[in-house]
């Protein structure tokens, strides 16, 4: 009986469904971790991630439309529109919105694209923490 | 939306703020371990971009 029990107090109780908050997360960036209850956290992750976005806009920086042919520019422009579409609602909203810049060159334009990818790039990482949290494979 | 013009190291070191309060907050168990974090991934980032600056000053020549 006392093994039980010291199994039962070793295993950690079951996470709740992660899906809910890496959609959130996803989203609006910090959502998941303000779901989960960590605002401090997600009001961080979520200022950092929007002043990454509007800085990448306000620099003019172009977004990345998905095409193929060889592997680089496959890898370059998958790649980059899939760092672009990670920033949820605020791709969602610029796109819609009509921001249709072309891609230019200059030093301030590229530095915009890359902050914007960028931007998505750290909600990807905001995501997969609070998968964890949700998961409880952390705190 | 107003645009804005930045030079390199601005840009640089803005990129290496929001991108450090990130991976401050991400990693680490307790707030002042990810505050060390995140000051030290500033640093690091810092010390990159001095360090490749004078490279490519340097190999200019």
């Amino acid at each position: 009986m006392p093994t039980n029990v010291t199994k039962a107090a070793a295993e950690p109780a079951p996470g709740r469904s992660w899906y809910p908050v890496v959609g959130l997360g996803w989203l609006v960036p910090g959502g998941g971790h303000f779901l989960l209850k960590r605002p401090g956290r997600g009001a961080l992750l979520a200022a950092s991630v929007l002043a990454m976005f509007l800085l990448g806009l306000m620099m003019r920086g172009a977004m990345f439309q998905p095409q193929t042919g060889d592997v680089l520019t496959t890898i370059i422009y998958v790649g980059g529109f899939v760092g672009d579409l990670a920033s949820g609602l605020l791709y969602l909203l610029t796109v819609w919105l009509g921001y249709s810049q072309p891609d230019v060159a200059g030093h301030v334009h590229d530095y915009g694209t890359k902050f914007l990818v960028a931007a998505g790039l750290l909600n990807i990482l905001a995501m997969v923490d609070a998968y964890e949290i949700a998961t409880r494979k952390k705190d | 939306m107003p645009k804005m013009n930045l030079t390199h190291f601005e840009a640089s070191v803005l990129f290496a703020l929001f991108s450090s309060v990130v991976l401050g907050v991400i990693t680490k168990r307790t707030d002042s371990e990810r505050l060390r974090y995140g000051l030290r991934c500033f640093a690091y980032f810092i010390a990159a971009l001095i360090g490749l600056g004078w490279l490519m000053y340097l190999g200019h020549g």
